[in-house]
């Protein structure tokens, strides 16, 4: 039987034909690879956190050895999750600190305030002193911005921050995981007398004296910058009452 | 291209030359001037280069020999959506498999890969080449094309690492740039040049390599 392949049911036959084999492939992909690219996605999480306390690249540490890195630094046992007053929430059963998404909390906007989990990483260094691993996220220019802060013993010293961005503008927002922005946050200190201090992101330079509360922002990536002050002291107020509590 | 016979050689005069064209005096980026977007965006560290290369050599070849072999059936009506379908599904099978195996590269190729969809090299070939033309030879102009795409890319990387970064696939070639430990040409003064990574530097070098291809093959030259 000839087939006339100009005709109209022809045509439609082949075109749906065609779009239905190459979905059922690219479903049978996409589900098939899921397992690698949740992995990878994990492991970028981990070298995340560990680079906001130390120099991941002069450690060695790379995505192939990053969670047995990650296990031996970080102490999940002891991490543990706030509520938005810095009181610490009754873990539901099986969710554990590092799988809570913060990202999806933050766009989610018919989660309630006080429904926000605000997770607390607490990891040893190489010298057994305790760092404190803070998540972070707001919002950039153009998309998410997200990092961790990780403070030094004492509850109140900045040890490091790492930031990333998704889609911020390149060689301007983008700056802020570059170490000269995020080298900037060294030192500071969230507390003083007891209780929490704002940043302040400026344009003047006047943050050029490193540990105060004063950081210098990104030239031509103001909205980012702003960003990045807006996300850092919303999140690190509610950590600082749990630390102040801590403390007494 | 009709003239084929069941016993032509694998790699004929014909054939071979379906591979060696693209590479030299007709290459899709410096004498067709085709793809040239995705040339200047990935092309400032030669890691990158080569994945993209790949990447595209394995859409091309795929794309050009399934259209090949579809060629008959294609309505003529739908046929360049029945191709963008083609190149669409193979783009993303790169973009998976990069995402789920080279996850680093995959976030600095980032929409680039997406972007292999409106290449037009791909488009190209698939509507000049494979729609007309059996299944081997659509393979062979595939690789040619992918290969000749391929090289210029990786010549452009080369020559914006090195003398944009100092280095070649990551490995440092001038010594060590960082303020306080200089070492090798950087201690007697030398500096990166930050131009070649900013993408002019890429419209400058493909445009060097044109002028070079074109004052060996006068041939080339168009005459207006």
């Amino acid at each position: 039987m000839a087939i006339n392949k100009e005709s109209n049911q022809f045509t439609f036959g082949f075109a749906i034909g065609l779009v239905v084999i190459l979905g059922v492939i690219l479903a049978v992909l996409s589900e098939g690879l899921k397992p690698y690219k949740d992995k990878n996605v994990r492991i970028k999480k981990q070298l995340d956190i560990l680079s906001a306390m130390m120099d991941v690249e002069k450690e060695g540490i790379t995505r192939a050895n990053a969670e047995v890195e990650f296990e031996k630094y970080v102490k999940l046992k002891d991490a543990v999750i706030l509520d938005y007053t810095g009181k610490v929430k009754k873990a539901e059963d099986g969710v554990s600190a590092f799988d809570i998404d913060i990202k999806k909390e933050f766009r989610d906007k018919t989660l309630a305030e006080k429904d926000k989990n605000y997770p607390l990483f607490v990891a040893k260094d190489k010298n057994d002193k305790t760092r404190y691993i803070i998540p972070v996220v707001g919002k950039g220019l153009w998309g998410p911005i997200w990092g961790y802060i990780c403070l030094k013993e004492d509850m109140n010293t900045v040890l490091g921050v790492s930031f990333a961005h998704k889609t911020e503008t390149p060689g301007l927002g983008a700056e802020i995981n570059k170490p000269f922005f995020m080298d900037r946050w060294k030192n500071s200190k969230i507390m003083e007398k007891g209780s929490f201090r704002k940043y302040e992101v400026v344009k003047d330079n006047s943050g050029a004296i490193k540990g105060d509360s004063k950081i210098d922002g990104i030239t031509g990536g103001t909205i980012t910058s702003k960003g990045v002050e807006e996300m850092v002291n919303r999140t690190l107020k509610i950590y600082a009452t749990y630390f102040k509590n801590k403390k007494s | 291209m009709s003239s084929e016979k069941g016993s032509e050689p694998l790699f004929s005069k014909k054939n071979k030359k379906l591979i060696t064209d693209p590479l030299t005096d007709n290459n899709p980026v410096t004498i067709q001037v085709l793809g040239i977007c995705s040339a200047l965006a990935i092309t400032v560290q030669v890691n990158q280069a080569i994945v993209m290369s790949l990447s595209v050599l394995f859409v091309i070849i795929m794309g050009n020999l399934i259209v090949s072999l579809l060629r008959n059936l294609i309505p003529s009506r739908i046929r360049i959506i029945v191709q963008l379908l083609v190149v669409a599904s193979l783009v993303i099978i790169v973009d998976q498999v990069l995402a789920a195996f080279l996850p680093d590269l995959s976030s600095k190729l980032s929409v680039f890969v997406g972007l292999i969809i409106t290449n037009c090299i791909i488009m190209g070939r698939l509507e000049a080449f494979a729609m007309a033309n059996k299944p081997w030879p659509s393979i062979l102009d595939g690789l040619g094309n992918g290969l000749g795409y391929g090289a210029i890319l990786i010549i452009v990387a080369v020559f914006r690492e090195l003398f944009g970064s100092g280095t070649l696939m990551g490995i440092p070639i001038f010594g060590n740039p960082l303020p306080g430990e200089e070492s090798g040409l950087y201690a007697m003064g030398y500096q990166n040049n930050n131009m070649m990574i900013l993408p002019p530097m890429a419209l400058i070098i493909t445009g060097i390599i044109i002028w070079v291809q074109r004052s060996r093959n006068k041939a080339l030259i168009e005459e207006h």
